[in-house]
């Protein structure tokens, strides 16, 4: 590849825009196309229409009413954790972004263990969710970040055990390597579509994605915004340009997450090999660095829609409630998962 | 400098872009934004009405005891991750173990339900 040849810093330099690009793209896109236009549309109302065609350039217009918004910040909370929350959730998104491959050569790190790296970097927002709510001094940010921290680790284990089975059948950690086996896969002995972990994996998919639309607090886990009861949750203090961050961040991760759920079970940023007769990754013609991101956008806008509808349809769920499908369902089920994953996978 | 390494350093570029990025956006703001602070204004936002006692209030045990059961899950889950990427050269064998492991891990879970720990309320 080109960028080969270049110095470590312009690599690098190019790796970050690359990545500025991959958190900043979806969120815009996602925020635009559903939480303004499609969700409009499932209310009968048009959504915004007046800042350019279609209302298409409300995006910049909301950006540029933020900045002139005054930060508020009260009187009792702890004025330096109060600034560095939404900071920590901003740079989880980004370095969880870092990890995804866009296509053979077009990624920022190669980690072999990438799928472990993702998980334990998703968590890291939960420090920032969790310090929003404590330094603000407000009941309603308190129990906001405790109901969202609660949350998120409740749905961190069945998101984990639920990716341990395509673990187990790629055989490998690394997120380039499960692509490849994705497509570079054969079902019973057919590889015209290569082998999609959905198909197989159909189990952990579910699971991976009711834990994605937890994570992501998205509605009917939002327990932890829960508008008509905790205000805005450990948001309720935050103003200006230090809400929109929480918010640009919570959209960008729904975009990462996808991203990183089409790239665990939908074959990523690949085609199936056999179509045109690659073998191995090295193999792969360069413009697929060029086609993979867009079939990543694609997959993911396909993915993020589904969150988004879910989001939109569904009435929220009881705390209790909460808690108790994630441990007393997805948990169980994801384990009982991993087994028969390992059993099919010893036998055949 | 390794790959290994030069891979962990794309990350600290990563966060550092992230930092630079909001930075830069609350500095622009910082500049075209009002600022005319009241002591109303200020005080904890309750609905309208002037907040009743301290904002750190007590909150409840639960959320200790499901932090504690997540630490012992999670820490678990790191164990199945190096087994799951070489099952194929375990085999039977590794899959004895391993259903063995998860037993007890689920016998864990079960423990926990039948004491009543994972109901909220």
């Amino acid at each position: 590849m080109v960028a080969a040849d270049l110095p470590y810093w312009a690599q690098s330099l190019l790796r970050v825009l690359g990545g500025t690009v991959a958190v900043l793209l979806p969120a815009g896109t996602i925020v635009y196309l559903f939480l303004f236009k499609m969700m409009s549309f499932m209310q009968s109302r048009l959504g915004p229409m007046e800042a350019g065609p279609y209302g298409s350039m409300q995006l910049f217009a909301e950006v540029g009413k933020w900045l002139q918004k005054e930060d508020i910040q009260p009187e009792l909370a702890d004025k330096r954790i109060f600034k560095i929350a939404p900071l920590i959730v901003l740079v989880s998104t980004f370095i969880l972004v870092a990890v995804v491959p866009f296509g053979p050569d077009a990624w920022f790190t190669n980690f072999e263990t990438g799928v472990f790296y993702a998980l334990a970097v998703s968590s890291v927002s939960v420090l920032g969710i969790l310090i929003a709510g404590w330094s603000s001094a407000n009941k309603y940010s308190l129990l906001g970040g405790l109901r969202a921290a609660g949350q998120l680790i409740a749905y961190e284990l069945p998101m984990v055990l639920a990716v341990i089975g395509v673990v187990i059948q790629a055989g490998t950690l690394n997120l380039q390597g499960i692509v490849v086996s994705q497509n570079a896969g054969s079902m019973f002995g057919w590889d015209g579509l290569g082998n999609p972990y959905i198909l197989t994996q159909f189990v952990g998919f579910l699971v991976f994605m009711i834990s994605v639309q937890a994570e992501l607090t998205q509605t009917p886990f939002d327990m932890p915004i829960a508008e008509s009861e905790l205000v805005s949750g450990y948001m309720t203090e935050y103003s200006g340009f230090r809400f929109l961050i929480f918010f640009i961040a919570e959209f960008a991760n729904v975009g990462v997450f996808t991203l990183i759920a089409s790239i665990l079970f939908l074959g990523g940023w690949g085609i199936p090999f056999s179509w045109f007769g690659w073998t191995s990754v090295d193999s792969i013609d360069n413009w697929m660095n060029v086609v993979g991101p867009l079939i990543m956008v694609t997959k993911m806008i396909v993915l993020s829609f589904i969150v988004m509808w879910v989001r939109f349809s569904y009435p929220r769920l009881r705390e209790d409630q909460l808690q108790r499908f994630a441990w007393k369902v997805l948990i169980p089920v994801s384990l009982v998962n991993i087994m028969i994953t390992a059993v099919l996978k010893v036998m055949f | 400098m390794s790959q290994f390494l030069r891979d962990y350093l794309t990350v600290v570029w990563f966060a550092a872009i992230a930092l630079l990025l909001a930075g830069l956006l609350l500095g622009i703001s910082a500049l075209v934004r009002p600022n005319k602070p009241t002591p109303q204004k200020l005080i904890a936002y309750e609905s309208g009405v002037d907040p009743v006692g301290d904002g750190w209030s007590q909150s409840q045990i639960r959320y200790y005891i499901f932090a504690l059961l997540f630490v012992v899950f999670d820490v678990e889950a790191v164990f199945i991750f190096p087994w799951a990427t070489q099952l194929e050269r375990y085999a039977g064998f590794g899959l004895v173990e391993m259903g063995v492991f998860v037993f007890v891990l689920l016998l864990g879970l079960v423990y926990a339900w039948r004491k009543g720990v994972l109901r909220w309320v």
